[in-house]
């Protein structure tokens, strides 16, 4: 990548802030193989912010200015970053490299294929036997006598885009499967994906059927009833189709469709009316696009981007699915067009919503391993990693990360995980710093990365919801969401995050996690006390390490929001500039101190205080790896050059 | 006065009840002056369920021939049902609420009746008076005084007795300022910024009249607040238009060459019957489950109401950045400076004032800010947003305020001392109570009436000690620092805990509560139990 880069350095290089008061930062730019770095001039700060490049979305350049020339940067998740550079020249070159170094071309140009630091291959190994699927299964009970692997897949004969390792109903031979899967889009056959014990019933998942307008396949047909069969309490299934029923009939016209149910047997059909992906990217790029200071036109703005709706309708389908296998004790057979988008958010939502192990950290990852990673998704094409087809680009795990957040407000005790581990889930699914998201066809590729997995379980400490009870009411057994209109909230924590010189937040999570620790500390503090020093000291030492440690934490430096300026007047020209996410700094939600950290756009302005800690930092990843410093001066630790 | 001439059933037998959250009751249904009592039959120890008549908004009878059907609409936003047997029972105690439940005169209602076992009436009325508040800030010693002006609320009938103005204006002063000024309302203080040494003052607007009259008084009076630095802001609540067109009715504003020195600003901030219809709007909203995201949205955005949140917070930030950032003082005032000014001015100082983030602290300052400076609790609240009477002079300026409160402890959930409950309990209180705090207008009224005499004070009541433990913030920190709200559309919501607390069941969202209070005693127990033996 490092021919792409034709000015690694510039010097007096502003950084607009972007809040109100617009003041600018000066300092030197500095583009990596990996990152683009800002680094302030100023000596007693020296604030440093880095962008990853695998998530900048794009690169814009305003006309230039007799002050220079403006850069305007936007990340994949929704921050943007204004430069204004002295020399055209040097403004041109830059927009250039980061147009080339945020479109990767080929695989090997991802970050987590060309960034190598350690080519340690057991580590690597390692690493990837985090998660292990099968034994997913086993916790489920699968196998048993109702449901059997089967090793139609192996080698991926059957289905390239299905794991080679499937389960099946027992009564479902190899004619069936073969048969059933040549009258699926793309021979995504009905397979398991989750089975609940408590009622036998279980959820599939398949594409939609080959039916076009009369076709019917006798093997299907079986298939759909020994998945009734495996379920000995009940007389019929549901199927599932999350498209909005008109997308189904205009499918049959193309030799595809849905189930027509006097063929088969004692199933029930039941749409649910998510849209698709086109929909859905033009309606989230409306959400990003509100930018008004008034309460009217921003409710306005929310309710003609439909998102709260469509957000509505994927956990619709996951509480149907989870009531109908969790009460109703019958299994569900779920598909959409291809079975990979719709499909799996809702069956990944309905597993979250039945079994309390997804709603744990490692349950999560396992989920997305499961539902997301081992049948398919499309993530290359969906979130944009090689340079692609910008109408394959689609915010469909988005969707379902924010429908687990919309869940986590309605019940704050049952999720292991805070806010803060969804947004950072969803950052990693973007910048494929990891090879987690490679695809399934990409097998050899993703051997030669790490998994993502191991690295966010070591950081769990930051990730953990203080007020998550293993053994609380609210964890236990079904969640039952009241999915009323009132309940859908915008996402503020994803959709405005927070810009520089934001006020650290007030957080009722933060504060009980770091009451926890100081509470910790302050004994181990009281028991070296009581061993070493003299009586009386170690009081007035802890009581002062309250206070400070207090104060820090409450501490609220921000200048005052724009209170001058009145909603009902002309807008701020600022504000009709397309400048990206609102200034959303206000100080109430969970992921406020780390924010910078999972954003991409990192202010390492922190590390700096705390000494020693780099190790323990969490970004420490991207500071290893990223080696490939261009600049004259050679970083040593990851950190830039003084 | 005989309750009982309004009362022509007192009992009904096998009524049925329906109310949120609860299976449909038989029992017996009791009316009486003040209340509607409903018990169960049969052994169910269950309390009787009593509701307040004064609580209820708007009655709807549908009788038919052998029963009836009776639908309550509360105050506190909650619905009720009764199944009466009997067509003449159902209108029997139809009329009997409806007239029971408009009363008017002050010495009738509740208040003067209840009289709980833990509160006596030989107690100061109230937390504090004007002369104790004063007598605490010692820092304002030297350049204010207590102007006991208004004693017999002769200067401003809707003044408390007692005021604080600046040392070098004597009464004489005030009195012909208090002319010159709406209700005879002239600017008084109500916050002094200890740091930056500038002030918070309230008042009416000035009656310069279409002739753009003159007071010097007045003039010196607010020459006096800025003495010695050169600037001093007038935050008015109206917009400019507003205020140019108050002229012509007597009132105005102050204009720049008489008033040397001060900058005005205008904030629109809607109030009377505006902000009422807002609030109906949003209830409606709430109440109609039926509709899709789009229609929640839609309804949610015409109904205003989170405008009307917005406008305030930013008027109030405004206000408080005017004296923390630039240090300059100020002075609020909208047309009558009963309404927008007080809630301006309070929410100003819950963003400055830490003493005032407390629970005591802010009961001192709902207190001072509407209760003594004259709110018109009983004309604002006397219907809801069910009410099909004509409206008057109702408007919910203080829910308004407390919504804004909330909003702030939302953002700030360390800073508070107090809690939800509190603000919910004070929104139900305001409509509907057994304390005489939010009757009456002003504090004459008050006097008047025998309200102090004659009833109890809801902020003694509830900083009582099991009260306050009900009340108080778990996670509360004492911060120093101005508490600046973000007003950004995202950062405002809608207050559910209120505006939805009968439809949505929030079961998860109590037990993360006590979950967090859990915690916060579990992590500091131990340790302080630690530190004291260490020192012992």
């Amino acid at each position: 990548m490092m021919e792409h880069i034709r000015t690694p350095k510039v010097e007096n290089v502003r950084l607009i802030d972007r809040t109100v008061s617009r003041k600018a930062t000066v300092g030197t730019l500095y583009l990596s193989a990996t990152h683009t770095i800002f680094v302030e001039n100023n000596p007693e700060t020296r604030k440093e912010t880095w962008v990853l490049h695998s998530l900048v979305a794009s690169v814009e350049r305003p006309p230039t200015t007799p002050s220079g020339s403006h850069l305007v940067i936007r990340t994949k998740n929704f921050q943007v970053l204004e430069l204004l550079v002295p020399q055209e020249r040097d403004a041109t070159d830059i927009h250039a490299s980061l147009a080339r170094l945020s479109r990767p071309e080929k695989y090997s140009e991802l970050y987590c294929l060309s960034i190598n630091p350690t080519a340690n291959k057991e580590e690597r190994e390692e690493s990837w036997s985090f998660l292990d699927l099968q034994a997913d299964y086993r916790r489920m009970g699968v196998p048993n006598n109702l449901w059997v692997g089967t090793p139609a897949n192996s080698e991926y004969r059957v289905c390239d885009t299905y794991p080679s390792e499937l389960f099946v109903p027992k009564s479902a031979t190899p004619p069936v499967i073969v048969g059933s899967s040549k009258f699926r889009s793309r021979g995504r056959f009905p397979v398991l994906t989750y089975f609940h014990q408590d009622t036998l019933a279980s959820i599939c998942r398949c594409s939609q059927p080959l039916s076009g307008f009369s076709a019917r396949s006798q093997e299907d047909e079986q298939m759909m009833q020994a998945i009734m069969k495996a379920n000995p309490g009940s007389e019929y299934i549901y199927v599932v189709d999350t498209r909005p029923k008109l997308n189904a009939m205009a499918n049959r016209a193309a030799g595809k469709g849905y189930e027509n149910e006097d063929h088969y047997t004692n199933i029930k059909l039941q749409f649910i009316g998510i849209e698709n992906i086109h929909v859905m990217r033009n309606s989230q790029q409306k959400i990003i696009d509100i930018k008004t200071p008034s309460m009217g036109d921003f409710l306005w703005g929310l309710e003609s981007s439909g998102w709260l709706k469509h957000i509505k309708a994927v956990l619709d389908a996951g509480v149907f699915i989870a009531k109908a296998v969790a009460e109703e004790g019958v299994s569900v057979v779920v598909h959409c067009s291809d079975g990979w988008d719709r499909t799996a958010q809702a069956c990944s939502l309905a597993s979250v919503l039945l079994d309390p192990y997804y709603r744990t950290m490692k349950g999560l990852m396992l989920l997305i391993e499961r539902d997301w990673v081992s049948f398919g998704h499309k993530f290359s094409h969906r979130y944009n990693h090689l340079d692609g087809d910008p109408k394959e680009v689609s915010p469909v795990i988005d969707q379902f990360v924010e429908c687990v957040w919309q869940l986590s407000e309605q019940f704050p005790c049952a999720f292991e995980f805070n806010e803060r581990f969804l947004i950072q889930l969803r950052r990693h699914v973007y910048s494929c710093q990891y090879g987690n998201f490679l695809g399934n066809s990409q097998k050899e590729l993703r051997e030669r990365t790490y998994s993502l997995w191991p690295q966010l379980w070591k950081d769990r400490a930051q990730y953990v919801n203080p007020l998550y009870r293993a053994d609380h009411t609210q964890t236990q057994g079904m969640l039952r969401p009241n999915t009323t209109p009132y309940c859908f909230k915008m996402w503020k924590g994803m959709y405005n995050r927070l810009e520089k010189s934001a006020p650290p937040r007030h957080s009722p999570a933060d504060l009980l996690t770091a009451v926890r620790e100081e509470t910790q500390q302050l004994e181990q503090e009281l028991t070296n006390h009581q061993e070493v020093a003299p009586r009386g000291t170690a009081h007035s030492g802890t009581k002062q390490g309250i206070q400070t440690r207090s104060r820090n934490r409450m501490t609220n430096e921000t200048p005052p929001h724009d209170y001058r300026s009145t909603q009902r007047g002309p807008p701020d020209p600022a504000m009709t500039l397309p400048l990206g996410p609102p200034k959303g700094s206000d100080p109430d939600d969970l992921s406020s101190a780390c924010s910078d950290i999972e954003s991409g756009v990192i202010d390492l302005s922190s590390r700096s205080s705390s000494g020693g800690d780099d190790c323990k930092d969490p970004e420490s990843d991207e500071a290893i790896y990223c080696p490939a410093w261009s600049g004259t001066r050679g970083p040593d630790t990851g950190r830039l050059p003084c | 006065m005989e309750f009982s001439e309004h009362i022509k059933t007192a009992n009904v037998e096998d009524v049925v009840l329906r109310r949120p959250f609860y299976q449909p009751t038989k029992g017996t249904l009791c009316v009486t002056g003040h209340h509607l009592i409903f018990s169960n039959r049969g052994g169910d120890s269950a309390r009787p369920f009593l509701l307040l008549l004064r609580n209820i908004d708007a009655i709807e009878k549908r009788p038919s021939v052998s029963s009836g059907t009776i639908t309550l609409k509360c105050k506190d936003l909650c619905v009720l049902q009764l199944d009466i047997p009997g067509m003449e029972e159902c209108l029997n105690i139809a009329s009997s609420i409806e007239s029971l439940s408009s009363l008017e005169t002050v010495s009738e209602m509740y208040p003067f009746f209840y009289r709980p076992p833990f509160l006596s009436l030989q107690d100061q009325w109230g937390l504090s008076s004007t002369e104790q508040h004063y007598a605490q800030m010692k820092e304002i010693h030297d350049g204010w005084r207590v102007s006991q002006v208004n004693r017999d609320y002769s200067v401003s009938p809707s003044y408390p007795p007692a005021v604080i103005v600046p040392h070098s204006i004597d009464d004489e002063t005030l009195v012909k300022a208090a002319r010159f000024r709406q209700g005879g309302r002239f600017p008084v203080l109500c916050y002094y910024h200890r740091e930056t040494g500038t002030v918070i003052m309230r008042s009416s607007q000035p009656l310069s009249g279409a002739n753009r009259k003159r007071c010097r008084e007045d003039e010196l009076l607010l020459q006096a607040v800025i003495d010695g630095s050169e600037l001093g802001y007038i935050i008015d609540t109206r917009s400019s238009q507003q205020a140019q067109q108050a002229r012509m009715t007597g009132g105005g504003f102050e204009s720049k060459s008489c008033y040397r020195g001060w900058k005005r600003l205008h904030r629109q901030l809607e109030k009377g019957k505006v902000l009422q219809e807002s609030l109906i709007k949003l209830v409606e909203a709430c109440g109609d489950q039926s509709h899709s995201v789009d229609r929640w949205l839609s309804k949610l955005e015409n109904s205003k109401w989170l405008s009307h949140v917005q406008t305030a917070l930013s008027t109030a930030g405004l206000v408080a950045e005017c004296v923390e950032r630039d240090g300059h003082s100020v002075l609020v005032h909208g047309s009558e400076g009963t309404d927008t000014s007080l809630l301006v001015s309070s929410l100003a100082q819950l963003i400055l004032d830490p003493d005032s983030r407390t629970l005591a602290g802010f009961l001192g300052l709902l207190e001072r800010e509407w209760v003594q400076a004259g709110h018109p609790f009983q004309q604002r609240c006397a219907h809801s947003a069910y009410s099909h009477v004509r409206l008057r002079h109702e408007a919910p300026v203080f829910v308004l305020l407390l919504d804004c409160v909330w909003q702030l402890a939302r953002q700030f959930p360390l800073a508070m001392g107090f809690s939800e409950p509190l603000l919910l309990r004070l929104a139900k209180e305001v409509y509907a109570s057994d304390y005489g705090t939010f009757l009456c207008n002003s504090d004459q009224e008050r006097c008047v009436t025998g309200v102090k005499e004659r009833t109890h004070c809801l902020f003694q009541s509830l900083l009582r000690a099991n009260e306050r433990q009900h009340y108080s913030n778990p996670l509360y920190e004492r911060t120093e620092l101005a508490i600046w709200p973000s007003i950004q559309p995202p950062s405002l919501q809608l207050w559910k805990g209120l505006f939805l607390q009968w439809t949505d069941d929030a079961l998860h969202l109590v037990e993360a509560q006590k979950v967090i209070q859990n915690l916060v005693s579990q992590c500091h127990r131990p340790l302080n139990e630690k530190v004291e033996n260490t020192d012992g």
